[in-house]
């Protein structure tokens, strides 16, 4: 490896540990808008997915080929309950509901001291996401979403996106659509939290709320949700930004929730019906 | 200790109620989850906090002082936020985000230039005596939380049932379009609603502030949760729901907080939420609705 690169990769390891893991979440946010919904739970998903994976390295010591896919399992798990019931109303109850679980899950952790290190969270975890893993489940992730995006599944998702009412006449059937979008997107929610526990080897109860859910939210339409890889790029951007213009630091979740009150305002039928624009 | 525990549980249900009272009223009204409302609520406290800091002003000042500021704030949110996607006939999803960005803005922006320590209203704001019956003990400012819910709430009553106001709203909430038509100017209307709701948040801010006694920016983020129970307990838009619910939820706090522990009492509001959403999610009150394509 040149020195050059070996430089940069140490002076930015942080910020491109982000950059992937941030193109993870935005994927995980694009899965769920791609079929016409609203999840605001994705920060609670990458939650439970840093805490199980943490939990398991620190008290289990299981390896991490193990701990990966335990830790996309947990939220799913949760995805599969909360779901069930909201999916079949209307998209407000599935977004009030998980954002309703974000808070009480920040509690949790909070009150949970014993198990979850309460306040002060859970540190020295095992520095064992390596770079590379994180950019593989990323293409992974990309590729997997291009292709799904041109079968017949992705023209369902499309039908659905458009007009639900529609969809559902011709024979669509949305709630395992919708159930199985929310699904892999905690996956993919609880992936990214693991390799963020296993990167920056801390993990506390705040950094799983609100915000972190606005601003996965702001990643995915920043990029919009033409191409599954326009919410990646997005993420890249509001990632990188405040490291490039230090002194917007502090207005970060400003810039933030501006974007997002932007872009629903200033695309003419609102964000979920965008478009995707077919391969040509 | 029962009776004690009711009372609390009461008092704390009565803010809640009141909190969730102006979030249904939006949603009952304009149709939209207008998430911004949690920020009211701050605002209202903050407004108060600096009113009885800076000008010496006492409870009765500082209350209506927060209120009508939380009001005017709910006015320009709504206008800046809602105005085109309401033109636009833009879905709940559509606002729900636009309100989401907003609110983070907003509490940002309020984090960054006030700070997010815990502030306290001044010493001897509103007096700390109380009054016993028997081994029950009700503090002035659980007498004063209370009482201004009652007020409020029959005000708002009154306003919608007895008023030309009222009037043009519950004309509102049934048919835009009809509405318009029958000459009733939408736009005032809906500004009206805003105020309203806004006035409602940032009471219950003031009051909540005060019961607790800690005040910082977030404060109304952590609040909505509460607020989504609440509305969905007792149906989306529904009135009565949100004052049932919100008493109901109060209570269920204080007793599980009482009785099992203190850490399961923040659960009670989500518990509660998702089971409504599964086993009847029309609310307790609603009636089924057709589905509006």
């Amino acid at each position: 490896m040149p020195v050059w690169l070996d430089d940069f990769l140490f002076t930015y390891e942080t910020l491109i540990h982000a950059l992937g893991v941030h193109g993870l979440l935005a994927l995980s946010m694009y899965c769920v808008m791609a079929v016409g919904q609203l999840s605001l739970g994705q920060a609670a998903f990458m939650g439970i997915g840093a805490y199980t994976g943490a939990l398991l390295t620190l008290k289990l010591g299981l390896p991490f080929w193990l701990v990966l896919p335990l830790s996309a399992l947990a939220p799913a798990l949760v995805a599969l309950v909360i779901g069930g019931p909201t999916l079949r109303l209307s998209g407000v109850y599935l977004a009030i509901s998980t954002i309703a679980l974000g808070e009480v899950l920040r509690v949790l952790y909070i009150n949970a001291e014993g198990l979850t290190g309460g306040a002060l969270g859970l540190s020295g975890i095992p520095r064992k996401a390596d770079l590379w893993l994180i950019y593989l489940l990323l293409l992974l992730g990309v590729v997997g979403f291009w292709m799904v995006g041109r079968s017949k599944i992705g023209r369902a998702m499309e039908a659905m996106r458009e007009d639900e009412a529609v969809a559902g006449v011709m024979g669509v059937n949305l709630p395992r659509y919708k159930l199985g979008a929310l699904i892999v997107s905690s996956m993919l929610a609880g992936l990214a939290g693991c390799l963020t526990a296993h990167s920056n080897s801390f993990i506390g109860p705040n950094e799983f709320g609100f915000e972190m859910a606005v601003t996965i939210l702001s990643f995915a339409l920043l990029g919009g949700i033409g191409t599954p890889v326009a919410p990646v790029i997005g993420a890249m951007i509001l990632t990188a930004l405040p490291e490039v213009l230090r002194p917007l630091q502090d207005f970060r979740l400003v810039i933030n929730g501006l974007i997002i009150v932007v872009a629903v305002l200033f695309l003419p039928r609102g964000v979920i019906p965008f478009r995707l624009r077919r391969a040509p | 200790m029962l009776s004690q525990q009711l009372v609390n549980g009461l008092v704390l249900g009565s803010t809640y109620a009141l909190f969730a009272l102006g979030f249904t009223l939006i949603f009952g009204v304009l149709r939209v989850i207008n998430l911004t409302y949690g920020f009211y609520f701050s605002v209202g406290a903050f407004v108060a906090l600096a009113a009885a800091r800076e000008l010496g002003a006492n409870i009765w000042v500082a209350l209506p002082l927060g209120a009508v500021a939380a009001g005017l704030v709910a006015v320009v949110a709504d206008w800046l936020l809602l105005t085109r996607l309401r033109r636009a006939k833009a879905g709940e999803l559509a606002s729900l985000m636009v309100t989401l960005g907003a609110v983070l803005a907003l509490y940002s922006l309020m984090a960054v230039f006030i700070g997010t320590d815990i502030q306290r209203f001044p010493f001897g704001f509103v007096d700390n005596s109380a009054l016993e019956f028997g081994d029950v003990r009700i503090s002035t400012v659980q007498i004063l939380i209370i009482g201004t819910t009652l007020v409020l709430v029959a005000l708002l009553f009154v306003l919608l049932q007895r008023t030309r106001l009222g009037l043009m709203i519950r004309a509102l909430a049934e048919n835009e379009d009809a509405a318009r038509l029958m000459g009733i100017n939408v736009g005032l209307t809906v500004a009206a609603v805003s105020f309203l709701s806004g006035m409602l948040g940032g009471a219950a801010g003031v009051l909540i502030g005060l019961n607790f006694n800690a005040i910082q920016p977030f404060m109304g983020e952590h609040m909505m949760l509460r607020g989504f129970a609440v509305i969905i307990i007792g149906g989306l838009g529904d009135i009565r729901g949100a004052l049932i619910a919100g008493v109901l939820l109060g209570l269920l706090e204080v007793l599980t907080a009482g009785y099992i522990s203190s850490n399961a009492r923040e659960a009670v509001a989500f518990t509660i939420l998702v089971l409504t959403l599964w086993f009847r999610p029309v609310g307790l009150f609603g009636r089924a609705q057709a589905k509006r394509a």
